[in-house]
C-alpha cells in the first residue's frame, strides 16, 4: 500500500502529522505552506466532505507537480460554493465550463499544453458524483480511450446534492434522495445495477485507477502524489460525505466516511492497468449498521423497528467487496 | 492578463466573505485532567512530562516530574503507579508504562548527574520537618524550593523513613534512594538525625515559624495470640527495621507471616532471602480483599512463597502453630469454620497493620486526634496553627507516593500560612474518559514488558528483581502516552478543517482558530485524537 | 497558389495555413472531409506543433476546443447540423467565456426527419449564441474567411462560425488560391489571449454570475457584437491589402445601382442568384443582388444603404421560424425600417432542394410585379401538401 509505515506508536500514519516527525514523514496538509488550493470564505456546508476532498487532493497535487497545474471542475456543489461571482475561493489556475464536459474540458487543456511543448504544467480534472458517472461518461470515457494525460478526481458523495440531493447513477441502494423518496412498498433507491465508475475505468485499462476517502488522507495524497509520477489517463474516485445530503452531523464527516471503509462497503484499492494492485486492510471491521445509521437518508431502515431484509443486503454487498478486494488478512497470511 | 468582467476572478478573492457569521458554536483548545494525573496521589503531572520525554528531552522531563515529585528514580520501583490503572490505554490495548518511564528518567538523571539548584531567594522563614520520611522529605523538598530554611529531625539515625526501614533492599536499592535523598540535601536542607523530637510546641518557641509533623505509622498493630513459653512472635516492621541496621533477626527455617499487606509481603519474601526455608502468609480474608499491591503478591508467589487464604492464627507453639479456616458468609465477611490445621513454624511475624505512635509527641494533648490519626483540615493544619501533618500519621493511603503527595500539599498551605497569603482552590476537573478519545489515530501498541529477575535467582541476594527499561523502550513507553485532554501537536486539527480555518502557529506553539471562517461544523473537536479541543456556544 | 481542389481540402489546407495548435472535431456529413484533411496533415507533419484529437462527440469537440483556448492555443473545429445542435450547451458557453475559437458549419438541414444536404437551419439556430457568422459565397471566400476568422476572433475574443453550404460548396471542386502557412503569418500574428490558464498567474475562469452582475456581462457581451461589425471590415480591408481580393466584409452589392428589386441572400445561393439577375437585366429588368457575407453581427447600416433606393427587397433564405416565416428577414426588416421598402420572402433549397436558375427566374419575374405572396416556400408540390393538410385538419 502506497501509505507511509511509521513505526511511532503514538501517532504516525494516521494522523495528519505529528511533531515528531520529520517534514518529510508528515502529510501535505501538515506543512503550514500547503497551497490551501481551495481556502476559506467558499459557501461549502458546515462539515462538507467534498471541500476537504478537493483542497486535500489538489495540494497533493500541487506539491507533486511543483505548482505546475491546471484545474478544470466540472459544475457541481464544488463549483458553485467555491466561484460565486466575485469571490474565488480557488488559489491553483481553475477552469469551469459546464456540468457533462469537464473530462473534454481537461483533454483540451492537455492538449494546448502539449501543442506548446509545455511538458512540466500537468491537468487534474475534478465533478461531482453526478458529472462522472451519469452526464458525463462519454467525455471521461473518450478521455480514458485516448489516454489523454489528465488525472480525473471524482467527489462521489452519492446524489446530485447541489440542485438538491437527486439521485445519480452513484446513489446508493436504499438511500434516500429527494427523486428516491423513503415511502411506498420499496422506500429509497432500488437495488439496480449500480454503476461502478472504478470499474469501468479499470475496464479501459488506463495507466491508474484508485479510490479513496477523506478519512485517510495519507492514503489520498499518497494516490494523488503516484498519480501525478504517471502520464495518460487516470482515475481517482473518492468518497465525500454530505452531512447536508446523507442527513449526518456535520462533526461526523470524517468519521462516517471511515466507517464506509471499515464496513466494507467502500473498498479502498488501487489499480494499474486494469488489475486490482493493492487494497487498503480494514483495521477494525464493523457490521453495516454503524454505518447507516448515523445518516438520515438510511433512518427508513431502522424506524420503527430494523429492516432485516434490506440491511442484510447491503451487508452481504459489504462482505462480497471484502471478499473480492482482499480488505481483510485472514489467517495465516 | 484582463480579466473580463464576471468570468474571470483573482485567486483567494473569497477571503473577503467572512463565513464566521454562519456558526452558532465555535472550537477552543482547552486543557483537560488526563486520568493519570488525576489519580497520582502526589499530583504529577505525568502527561505532560511523558509528552517532553517522546522527543528525547530527558532532562526537560526529569525537571518538570521533579516540580511535583523528588523522587522518580525511588518511585519507579516502589510506587503502585494508580495512574496505570486509570490510563485510559488499558482500554486500547495496555496501559502506558507510566512507572517504568518515570524509574528511567530517575536512573536516567541520577547517572546524568542532574543537580536541582538551591533556591535563589531566601524568605527568611524557618521550618522544622519531624520524620525524614517520604513525607517529610518531600515536604521539606518543596518548602526548601520555595526559599524556606528547612531542618529535618528524625530519631532514627539514616533518613528515608519507611522507604529505609519498611522496604527491602531488593525493591530498592540503597543507593538510588541515598542519592535522592542526597540531592535534598545538596539543596541547604539541614539534617539532624538521631534527634528526636519530645515536644514540638519547644520548636515553635526555637525560632521556627511553623512545623511539619510526619512520624508516620511506626506500631504495629497487635493482637492477642495464645502461644506457647518459648514461641517466637515477632514484629514485621521491627524485623524489617532491624534488618535494615544490620540485624539479622534468627528467624528459623520456617517462618510464617500474619497479614495481607504490603509488610506481610515484604517480610516473607525477606525471610526467605535470609535462608528461610520456607516462608507462609497467613490472611484472614481472599486475595482479591488483600490490601497488599498484587504485583507483590504475585512476586511473592514466584519466589515460592505459599500463601494461606481465608486463615486466622489459633495458636503458636515453640516449632510449630495452628491455623484455623474461615469461610466467607453471605454478607462476603470471613467466618470461623471450626477447621484446624497445624504447621511447622518457627517463628510467627506479625504484619497486622500499623498505628501511630502519638507517644513520640510527649506532651502534646492540644492537638486533636480522630480515629487514631492526626486530625488536620483541608490545609493539613493540626488543630495548633502552625503544626501541620501528614503522611502514614494522618488519614490517607498509606503508601510511599501518598506521603510524597501530603508533603507537597502541606509545603503550599505552610507557605501560605507562613506568608498570609491563600493557595489558590484547586478546581476538580472530571478527568477525560476513553470514550471521549477518538482512538482510530493510535496504532495498537502493547506494552512494553520490563525485566525481572529469575524467580529463583531473585531469592539468594537483594539485588533489584525488576529491572528497569532501557532508552529505546523508555521512549517506546513514553509515546504510547495518548495525551488525554491534552494537544500534543498532531496537525489533525489543522488538516481536517473544510474551511482551512485553523492557523498552525508554530512548533510548541499549538493551533489558533481563525473565527472570521470557521462554521463551527465541529469535525476538529471530532478528529481530536486527545481530545483537547471543545465546542464553546456562540449564542 | 492556385489549385483545383474539392472545397473541404482547401479550407483544411487554409486553416492549417493558420497553425492552429488544437484540433478537435467528431465526423459528420459533411464536414468529414475538412477534419480528415487535417487529420493527414497532422500526421504527416505539414502541419507541426498541433494536437488532432478524435473525439467521441460534438459536444466533446467544443469542449476540447474550450479548454485548449482557454490554455491559450488556437483552436479549431467543424461540425454540421446534428453536430452543432448537440454541442449547443459548449457553444454558448465558448461565447460566453470569450474563447477565439474558428468553427466551420458546413450547413446542413437538421432533423427530424434526418437529412444530411445543405440548408441553413444549423446556423441559424445559435444566431443568439454570441458567435459571428460569415457566411461564403463560394470556396475562394470559404478559404479566406476561415484565415481572418482567426484573426477577428482573436483582435475581438469572440469565436466565430464560418458558414459554408455542405456538399454544395464543401465537395464541389472550384480553382482556389490558397495562401501558404508564410503569407498568412505574415497577416494573422500569434494568438495572444487576453486571459488564459497559466499556474504562474492562475485565475477562476467560470465563476458563477448572479442576478445582480449577469445583466451587465450579456450586455457586454451584446455590445462587443455590435462592436465587431467594424473588426470584420478592418480584418477584410488588410486582407485584401495582402493578398489583393475582396473577400470577407459585411455584404457585397452586385448590380444594386439604381435597381428596383433587390434580391438578398447567404451563401452559395448568391452565384446562381447573379446569373439570374444578368439574365433579367438583359431582359430589360431592374434587379440586383446583396451577398450577405456577416450575418452575424448583423450590418443593419450596411443593408440599409445598400438597399436604399429599392421599392421591394426580395430575401431568399434557406432557413425559416416554424409558424413564423423568414429569419434574415426579421432583421432586414428592421434594418429598412421606415424606408419605404417592401420585403418579400421566399424560402427556397430546404434540406438540399436544387434551386434551378429557372425557377428563380420564374419567382422573380413575378415578385418584381409583387405578383408574390409575402412569405413562399419555391418550388412546393401544392397538391401533396394540400392534401396533406387537409387530412390533418379533417383528423383534429
Amino acid at each position: 500500500m502506497s501509505t507511509t509505515q511509521v513505526k511511532f506508536y503514538q501517532v504516525g500514519s494516521f494522523a495528519v502529522g505529528n511533531r515528531l516527525l520529520r517534514d518529510d514523514e508528515r502529510s501535505v496538509q501538515s506543512d503550514p505552506d500547503r497551497t490551501n488550493a481551495l481556502t476559506s470564505g467558499h459557501r461549502a456546508c458546515q462539515g462538507c466532505g467534498e471541500a476537504l476532498g478537493a483542497r486535500y487532493a489538489l495540494d497533493a497535487a500541487m506539491r507533486a507537480t511543483n505548482d505546475q497545474l491546471i484545474a478544470v471542475n466540472a459544475t457541481g456543489c464544488l463549483e458553485v460554493f467555491s466561484t460565486p461571482y466575485p469571490e474565488s475561493s480557488w488559489r491553483v489556475a481553475w477552469l469551469h465550463s459546464l456540468f457533462g464536459n469537464a473530462p473534454a474540458v481537461a483533454t483540451g487543456v492537455a492538449a494546448a499544453l502539449k501543442a506548446k511543448g509545455n511538458t512540466t504544467t500537468r491537468v487534474v480534472a475534478q465533478g461531482g458524483d453526478g458529472a462522472t458517472v451519469d452526464i458525463g461518461l462519454g467525455p471521461l470515457s473518450g478521455m480514458f480511450e485516448r489516454n489523454d494525460d489528465v488525472l480525473y478526481i471524482c467527489y462521489d458523495n452519492e446524489a446530485y446534492m447541489n440542485t438538491g440531493v437527486q439521485r445519480s447513477g452513484a446513489t446508493p441502494p436504499a438511500a434516500r434522495t429527494a427523486t428516491t423518496q423513503a415511502v411506498g412498498a420499496n422506500p429509497g433507491n432500488l437495488f439496480g445495477q449500480g454503476k461502478y465508475l472504478p470499474k469501468i475505468a479499470m475496464a479501459h485499462d488506463i495507466p491508474y485507477v484508485a479510490t479513496a476517502t477523506i478519512a485517510d488522507l495519507r492514503d489520498l495524497e499518497a494516490k494523488v502524489e503516484r498519480a501525478m509520477s504517471m502520464r495518460g489517463a487516470r482515475y481517482l474516485h473518492v468518497l465525500v460525505p454530505c452531512p447536508l445530503g446523507w442527513g449526518s452531523a456535520s462533526a461526523d464527516t470524517i468519521k462516517i466516511a471511515r466507517l464506509a471503509t471499515q464496513s466494507g462497503l467502500f473498498p479502498v484499492f488501487e489499480a494499474v492497468n486494469g488489475e486490482v494492485v493493492a487494497s487498503s486492510k480494514i483495521r477494525h471491521r464493523v457490521p453495516v449498521d454503524e454505518y447507516l445509521k448515523l445518516q438520515a437518508r438510511y433512518s427508513h431502515l431502522f424506524s420503527p423497528q430494523r429492516n432485516d431484509q434490506v440491511i442484510d443486503h447491503l451487508q452481504r454487498i459489504a462482505d462480497k467487496n471484502i471478499e473480492r478486494y482482499e480488505l481483510i488478512i485472514s489467517e495465516g497470511e | 492578463m484582463q480579466k473580463p468582467y464576471a468570468i474571470t476572478l483573482n485567486v483567494g478573492s473569497s477571503l473577503a466573505n467572512h463565513t464566521g457569521s454562519w456558526r452558532v458554536e465555535h472550537p477552543e483548545y482547552v486543557h483537560r485532567m488526563p486520568p493519570c494525573n488525576k489519580a497520582c496521589p502526589a499530583g504529577e503531572n505525568v502527561q505532560n512530562w511523558l509528552y517532553i520525554a517522546e522527543d528525547g528531552s530527558y532532562e526537560q522531563a526529569w525537571r518538570e516530574l521533579i516540580k511535583e515529585n523528588p523522587f522518580p528514580a525511588i518511585m519507579g520501583r516502589v510506587c503502585y503507579h494508580p495512574c496505570q490503572t486509570a490510563c485510559n490505554r488499558s482500554f486500547l490495548d495496555e496501559a502506558v508504562g507510566i512507572n517504568s518511564v518515570e524509574r528511567f528518567l530517575g536512573d536516567h538523571a541520577l547517572e546524568k548527574g542532574w543537580k536541582i539548584d538551591p533556591p535563589q531567594t531566601e524568605t527568611g522563614l524557618a521550618v522544622l520537618v519531624i520524620g525524614a520520611g517520604p513525607a517529610g522529605l518531600s515536604a521539606a523538598y518543596h518548602l526548601r524550593r520555595m526559599g524556606h530554611q528547612v531542618v529535618v529531625r528524625d530519631a532514627t539515625h539514616q533518613p528515608g523513613g519507611m522507604m529505609r526501614y519498611g522496604i527491602p533492599k531488593y525493591r530498592l536499592p540503597r543507593e538510588v534512594l541515598d542519592a535522592e535523598i542526597n540531592r535534598i540535601k545538596d539543596m541547604g536542607v539541614v539534617f539532624q538525625l538521631n534527634t528526636r523530637v519530645d515536644d514540638v510546641h519547644d520548636a515553635l518557641e526555637e525560632g521556627f515559624d511553623a512545623v511539619f509533623m510526619a512520624i508516620g505509622a511506626q506500631l504495629s498493630k497487635r493482637t492477642y495470640i495464645p502461644a506457647g513459653e518459648s514461641a517466637r512472635i515477632l514484629d514485621a516492621i521491627k524485623v524489617l527495621h532491624g534488618f535494615e541496621d544490620g540485624e539479622n533477626p534468627l528467624l528459623g527455617r520456617k517462618v510464617v507471616v500474619y497479614g495481607g499487606g504490603n509488610t506481610a509481603m515484604d517480610v516473607a519474601r525477606t525471610a526467605k532471602r535470609l535462608g528461610a526455608e520456607e516462608a507462609i502468609i497467613v490472611y484472614r480474608r481472599t486475595r482479591d480483599k488483600a490490601p497488599a499491591n498484587d504485583q507483590e503478591i504475585e512476586e511473592a508467589l514466584e519466589e515460592g512463597i505459599l500463601i494461606k487464604w481465608l486463615s486466622t492464627v489459633k495458636y503458636k507453639g515453640e516449632d510449630d502453630m495452628m491455623i484455623e479456616k474461615m469461610e466467607l458468609d453471605e454478607k462476603g465477611f470471613p467466618q470461623p469454620t471450626g477447621e484446624f490445621e497445624t504447621l511447622e513454624a518457627d517463628s510467627l511475624i506479625l504484619a497486622l497493620g500499623q498505628e501511630v505512635d502519638f507517644s513520640l509527641l510527649g506532651n502534646n494533648v492540644d492537638l486533636d486526634t480522630k480515629s487514631g490519626v492526626m486530625d488536620v483540615d483541608s490545609n493539613m493544619m493540626t488543630s495548633h496553627p502552625g503544626i501541620f501533618a501528614g503522611g502514614d500519621m494522618v488519614e490517607g493511603d498509606r503508601t510511599v507516593t501518598t506521603s510524597i503527595g501530603h508533603g507537597k500539599k502541606a509545603a503550599k498551605y505552610i507557605d501560605a500560612w507562613l506568608r498570609q497569603t491563600q493557595v489558590e482552590p484547586k478546581i476538580d476537573k472530571e478527568p477525560v474518559s476513553f470514550e471521549e478519545l477518538n482512538t482510530w489515530y493510535y496504532t495498537d501498541a502493547p506494552h512494553a514488558v520490563r525485566e525481572r529477575l529469575d524467580a529463583t535467582k531473585r531469592l539468594n541476594d537483594f539485588s533489584e528483581v525488576v529491572q528497569g527499561l532501557d532508552e529505546t523502550t523508555a521512549l517506546y513507553e513514553a509515546r504510547r502516552c495518548m495525551s488525554c485532554g491534552n494537544c500534543f501537536e498532531c496537525d489533525n486539527c489543522f488538516g481536517v478543517c473544510p474551511d482551512n480555518a485553523i492557523k498552525k502557529l508554530g512548533p510548541g506553539l499549538g493551533f489558533e482558530i481563525d473565527l472570521d471562517y470557521c462554521k463551527g461544523c465541529g469535525i476538529c473537536v471530532s478528529e481530536c485524537p486527545a481530545s483537547a479541543i471543545e465546542m464553546v456556544s456562540d449564542l | 497558389m492556385l489549385r483545383q481542389v474539392e472545397g473541404s481540402k482547401a479550407v483544411a489546407d487554409a486553416v492549417a495555413a493558420c497553425q492552429p495548435e488544437v484540433i478537435c472535431a467528431y465526423p459528420i456529413s459533411p464536414q468529414t472531409h475538412i477534419v480528415e484533411g487535417l487529420s493527414q496533415l497532422v500526421k504527416d507533419g505539414t502541419l507541426p506543433n498541433c494536437e488532432f484529437i478524435n473525439v467521441e462527440s460534438e459536444f466533446a469537440a467544443m469542449s476540447v476546443a474550450i479548454g485548449a483556448s482557454a490554455t491559450g492555443a488556437r483552436t479549431y473545429t467543424a461540425t454540421a447540423s446534428q453536430g452543432l445542435l448537440y454541442m449547443v450547451e459548449a457553444v454558448y458557453n465558448a461565447s460566453g467565456l470569450g474563447l477565439p475559437i474558428v468553427m466551420t458549419v458546413a450547413n446542413r438541414a437538421i432533423g427530424g426527419p434526418i437529412n444530411i444536404w445543405n440548408d441553413h437551419s444549423d446556423s441559424m439556430s445559435q444566431r443568439d449564441s454570441g458567435w459571428l457568422q460569415l457566411y461564403a459565397e463560394n470556396n475562394q471566400e470559404a478559404v479566406d474567411l476561415h484565415i481572418q476568422a482567426f484573426r477577428i476572433a482573436e483582435e475581438m475574443s469572440m469565436p466565430v462560425m464560418v458558414c459554408m453550404d455542405g456538399f454544395i460548396l464543401t465537395h464541389a471542386y472550384e480553382q482556389v488560391d490558397i495562401p501558404t502557412t508564410d503569407e498568412v503569418k505574415a497577416f494573422l500574428p500569434p494568438f495572444v489571449p487576453r486571459q488564459h490558464l497559466d499556474p504562474a498567474e492562475p485565475v477562476s475562469i467560470g465563476a458563477m454570475v448572479g442576478p445582480e452582475s449577469f445583466m451587465e456581462v450579456k450586455y457586454l457581451a451584446h455590445q462587443r457584437m455590435i462592436d465587431s461589425a467594424a473588426k470584420v471590415q478592418e480584418v477584410a480591408k488588410d486582407f485584401e491589402a495582402h493578398f489583393g481580393r475582396k473577400t470577407g466584409g459585411l455584404l457585397r452589392s452586385y448590380r444594386t445601382d439604381g435597381a428596383e428589386t433587390i434580391v438578398l441572400a447567404l451563401g452559395s445561393i448568391i452565384g446562381t442568384l447573379k446569373d439570374v439577375v444578368d439574365e433579367l437585366n438583359l431582359d430589360g429588368k431592374s434587379i440586383g443582388v446583396v451577398g450577405l457575407t456577416s450575418f452575424r453581427p448583423f450590418p443593419y447600416e450596411a443593408v440599409a444603404a445598400a438597399l436604399k433606393g429599392a421599392k421591394r427587397v426580395i430575401i431568399l433564405e434557406k432557413a425559416f421560424s416554424t409558424g413564423t416565416g423568414g429569419i434574415v428577414t426579421q432583421d432586414v426588416a428592421r434594418a429598412i425600417e421606415g424606408m419605404g421598402i417592401k420585403d418579400f420572402t421566399v424560402i427556397a433549397g430546404l434540406g438540399g432542394r436544387p434551386i434551378t436558375i429557372a425557377s428563380l427566374r420564374n419567382y422573380l419575374t413575378n415578385a418584381m410585379a409583387e405578383n408574390v405572396e409575402r412569405l413562399t416556400f419555391l418550388d412546393l408540390e401544392i397538391d401533396t401538401v394540400e392534401v396533406e393538410i387537409n387530412k390533418e385538419r379533417a383528423l383534429r
